[in-house]
């Protein structure tokens, strides 16, 4: 399994849930895999997905909200989770797809291909409901028994991107779709 | 009532309806309030890139967000502002101490204090100065600007708020 079958399984289980996604590959994997205007495709700042989610979260309390993060992504910014697990909003799963390399420059190893796992880094953070997921058929059966709460989800995958074109859309209009599609 | 209180009431009183914070000494007085009236939703963050995040995810869900952090945090968070909050175009506040400027005692301090000013300019942030309890009323003013022109937007305390120079 490689990540853009892991986003395939995610789309495949989505519903109405509001979804971050880290910049690069994993979002224009995404938006060819299903555009959604509740798609917020990140195009910078990498390493915030989850905290971008988490904003969301607390601002649409109503709302679930789902991020796809990568490993890379996530080992930039692990202030977050701790920020996350003590607020414990009761809407939010981040879903890591860890393929253990920076996917998007050129598959460069990260620190979990070698000694770092991050569903331990989450524990100790303080999440409590976590759950890995190292085959393909797991994916749909995992999401759909999550209810609210704040879940930590690692997909381990294979490094690798799918060959799939950009996103055609500038930054406001991400912007401007994506809060008309969830205002209400 | 003190400079803290009113700061703090300035802050209330503007349309922010969430913060985000970083410690700072000077800010002690401020963050005690905000803790204890639980009037505004507050949550403290571990790092202000960390926060420019959250803000941006908060300000598209709805809220007004401010960022109350030490200037030192503004060399933290360039990257994000420039490649998140201006991309976008998403208001943020960043309601900052500064320290490493006049009464500064702290030597580590004074690099990033000298080049706070120069960096929002060069960051193209607009800059509103609060070094006087009259000058508080430029709080409201910053929040208009940044909501209105959809754009990071930084408050910058001076020591002198406090009057202890």
């Amino acid at each position: 399994m490689k990540r853009f079958d892991a986003i395939k399984r995610i789309i495949e289980t989505i519903n109405n849930e509001i979804l971050v996604c880290n910049l690069g590959s994993p979002s224009r994997e995404l938006f060819n895999i299903k555009d959604r205007d509740e798609n917020f495709y990140m195009l910078g700042s990498m390493g915030l997905a989850s905290s971008i989610a988490f904003g969301i979260a607390i601002a649409k309390p109503n709302r679930k909200v789902w991020c796809i993060d990568g490993d890379g992504a996530l080992l930039m910014n692990l202030g977050s989770l701790s920020t996350i697990a003590n607020n414990q909003p009761n809407n939010f799963t981040l879903i890591v797809i860890d393929n253990g390399a920076y996917g998007s420059t050129g598959n460069q190893k990260t620190h979990t291909s070698q000694k770092t796992k991050l569903e331990t880094i989450a524990e100790g953070a303080g999440f409590e409901s976590i759950y890995v997921i190292n085959n393909e058929d797991d994916i749909i059966s995992t999401l759909k028994t999550l209810d609210r709460g704040c879940h930590f989800v690692k997909i381990k995958v294979l490094p690798g991107n799918a060959q799939v074109e950009n996103i055609p859309l500038n930054p406001e209009q991400v912007k401007h779709r994506f809060i008309k599609s969830i205002s209400n | 009532m003190n400079a803290d209180l009113k700061l703090y009431e300035a802050i209330k009183n503007s349309k922010i309806d969430l913060i985000l914070s970083l410690p700072c000494i000077m800010l002690k007085g401020l963050l005690q309030l905000i803790e204890e009236r639980k009037e505004i939703d507050h949550i403290s963050i571990t790092r202000e890139e960390e926060g420019v995040g959250i803000a941006a995810g908060a300000y598209l869900g709805g809220k007004v967000p401010a960022i109350v952090m030490q200037n030192s945090g503004l060399g933290n968070s360039v990257n994000a502002i420039k490649s998140l909050l201006q991309l976008y175009k998403i208001p943020v506040i960043f309601i900052m101490s500064h320290r490493g400027a006049e009464g500064e005692k702290i030597i580590a301090q004074i690099p990033m204090g000298k080049l706070t000013p120069d960096l929002l300019d060069l960051l193209k942030i607009e800059k509103f100065i609060i070094d006087s309890e009259r000058s508080l009323k430029q709080i409201q003013t910053a929040v208009e600007h940044s909501i209105s022109s959809g754009m990071p937007t930084g408050i910058l305390l001076k020591r002198k708020l406090w009057g202890s120079l």
